[in-house]
């Protein structure tokens, strides 16, 4: 998911004299062929995110479309301030690739866990916050990120996830994408729990419980109309991240759900990691399934409230 | 340091009087300070006469057509100064002079702290200290890349450069050999808190920035002839960005306001205030 990502960048730069790439101090040899090619808009910066998200701005201040590439939790913790102001304030045309959205980095402790990237951003104004599913759906949105108006943070899942969006539905931003139908429940999925939530459906549907799932790559804006929509029929709602409860995808749904006086009133429930620092290490499914953002955790759940 | 250009005068401790010009923009500031009664006054003292060398003689702009794309940049990095700003914006016409009248309120577009989307001539929005040197970098790669001979003034504080995004980007500026970029620091010695040598030192100051890979030099930044003789010869090395520390009074021409961090910021500004600063302004040195 990365590589594509990164790889898109390149090739529309390669046609597109607007196009900058900065990062702070990647691992070795990546996008050399950018740096090769066209080295004066092929930054690399250094450990310093602050400045790198301001540069980032004053370029596109002066008209470039600048793709920021680090690690997730340095690109949204260490330099909010700037990214909220020079970028959110500016509404500019920068693009934050986040590497390891979630809990991808679990091996190397709670410093490295992005569990809070959508959290953080989701409070800044003019902000655009996308998390695919898979490569495919990376292939998707990339190229309308040239032209999206304003800031985006675009958050990469570990790699070689599975596939299981398909081109037949051309991707937008800001929409939301139906993957099953169902009328007995709703799971609605951001990023990488898109697996989980597909398997929780199969085998709800196996036990009896007809279970819709609708994945929602752009966090931010949110779809409302289509989320409202989408809950309306069913009377079981419940969310999954691969994120902290605290302000992500579940905390998003619930504003709506919380707004919307349904009547009779849904039965509602997250999944995603609880207020706490993950304390143990392992690989990113080990934390995932540790916390229950899984399809088991999913399956328990729905089979709870649809009681 | 050796260096360091030899076109300056040394900080003068008997600052010279302030001529017309300087005592009339100082003015302006009044008039902005009449209608809100409240505003950084002695930050934006203590820059008026960088701001009038830039605005008067150095930079190139087109008030009628402010985002004219072949135009030197200039950011006020140190937010909190923009009375100043504002002053010598609205006397060149980038706005109307009505809009001086409506500082903080509702229906104008001066706020406590510039923004680019409300202000013409205002090149990024500040206030926050400590962004304003990375956003020029970007403008300055933006015309080397395009090879454009635009050129970026960032305006600094002395208690703004406490923050390591400044230091980030000043070793970012020498990275890459800006030398179309220009930092100016006003150096009022002064910030909220105290004297910068007790909060914060800075020492020593000129020579941090040669570190860094700058070219640097220091002027009485209330001297608008050393001033602008500096700021003809940048850049003081063609393969490195230039560092002016300009050694300036806070609240420079109240006296009253001078070295007074009472008047760092100030609310409640007044009637007798306003009268008494005006009346202070009508004397001086003419030049």
């Amino acid at each position: 998911m990365r590589k594509l990502c990164l790889e898109k960048v390149y090739e529309f730069a390669k046609n597109d004299e607007r196009i900058f790439f900065m990062g702070s101090d990647l691992g070795f040899g990546t996008l050399n062929q950018f740096k090769e090619e066209i080295p004066g808009r092929f930054l690399m910066e250094g450990v310093n995110e602050a400045n790198i998200i301001g540069i980032a701005a004053g370029l596109a201040l002066e008209g470039r479309i600048v793709y920021v590439n680090t690690i997730a939790t340095f690109i949204t913790r260490r330099c909010f301030e700037q990214v909220v102001l020079d970028l959110g304030l500016h509404n500019v045309n920068v693009r934050l690739i986040g590497n390891g959205g979630g809990v991808v980095y679990a091996p190397l402790g709670p410093t490295h866990l992005a569990i809070d990237d959508i959290a953080i951003l989701r409070a800044i104004p003019n902000m655009t916050i996308v998390a695919p599913a898979d490569e495919a759906e990376m292939g998707r949105l990339m190229p309308l990120t040239v032209e999206h108006p304003g800031p985006m943070y675009i958050r990469l899942g570990k790699g070689n996830e599975p596939i299981l969006t398909t081109d037949d539905i051309p991707f937008a931003i800001g929409k939301v994408f139906p993957m099953r139908e169902g009328s007995d429940a709703l799971i609605i999925t951001t990023g990488v729990t898109l697996k989980a939530s597909l398997d929780a459906a199969d085998t709800l549907k196996q036990q009896g419980i007809s279970t819709a799932v609708l994945h929602v790559p752009t966090v931010k804006p949110l779809d409302t109309t289509a989320l409202l929509e989408h809950m309306a029929s069913v009377p079981v709602v419940v969310t999954i991240e691969e994120h902290t409860l605290m302000g992500g995808l579940g905390s998003a749904v619930a504003e709506i759900v919380a707004e919307a006086n349904f009547n009779p009133s849904k039965r509602f429930k997250r999944i995603g990691i609880p207020d706490v620092f993950p304390d143990k290490y392992g690989a990113q499914l080990d934390v995932m399934a540790r916390y229950g953002i899984s399809a088991e955790k999913l399956v328990a759940v729905v089979e709870v409230l649809s009681q | 340091m050796s260096n360091s250009p030899t076109i300056a005068e040394p900080p003068n401790a008997d600052s010279p009087g302030l001529d017309r010009r300087s005592r009339a923009l100082r003015k302006i500031v009044v008039r902005i300070l009449e209608g809100s009664r409240r505003g950084h006054l002695g930050a934006a003292y203590s820059l008026i006469e960088i701001l009038r060398v830039l605005y008067d003689d150095i930079l190139r702009y087109d008030p009628k057509n402010p985002k004219w794309s072949a135009r030197d940049r200039c950011i006020l990095s140190k937010g909190h100064g923009c009375l100043a700003l504002y002053a010598i914006l609205a006397d060149k016409g980038f706005f109307p002079k009505t809009e001086l009248d409506k500082f903080c309120q509702e229906d104008g577009i001066l706020g406590g702290h510039p923004e680019a989307s409300k202000v013409p001539g205002v090149e990024a929005s500040t206030g926050s200290l400590g962004h304003g040197l990375s956003i020029g970098i970007g403008f300055a790669l933006n015309a080397r890349y395009a090879q454009t001979d635009s050129r970026t003034f960032v305006i600094l504080g002395d208690g703004e450069s406490n923050e390591g995004s400044v230091w980030e980007a000043a070793m970012c500026a020498g990275k890459h050999k800006l030398s179309n970029l220009t930092v100016l620091v006003d150096y009022n010695k002064h910030q909220s808190y105290g004297s910068t040598f007790e909060v914060q030192d800075l020492e020593p100051f000129a020579d941090k920035w040669r570190a860094f890979g700058f070219a640097a030099t220091e002027v009485d930044g209330h001297d608008v002839e050393a001033l602008r003789s500096a700021l003809t010869q940048v850049p003081f090395e063609s393969d490195k960005p230039s560092a002016i520390i300009c050694h300036t009074i806070k609240g420079k021409g109240i006296s009253y306001a001078e070295n007074n961090l009472k008047w760092h910021h100030k609310n409640k500004i007044s009637d007798e205030e306003i009268q008494s600063m005006l009346a202070e302004l009508e004397v001086g040195v003419d030049a």
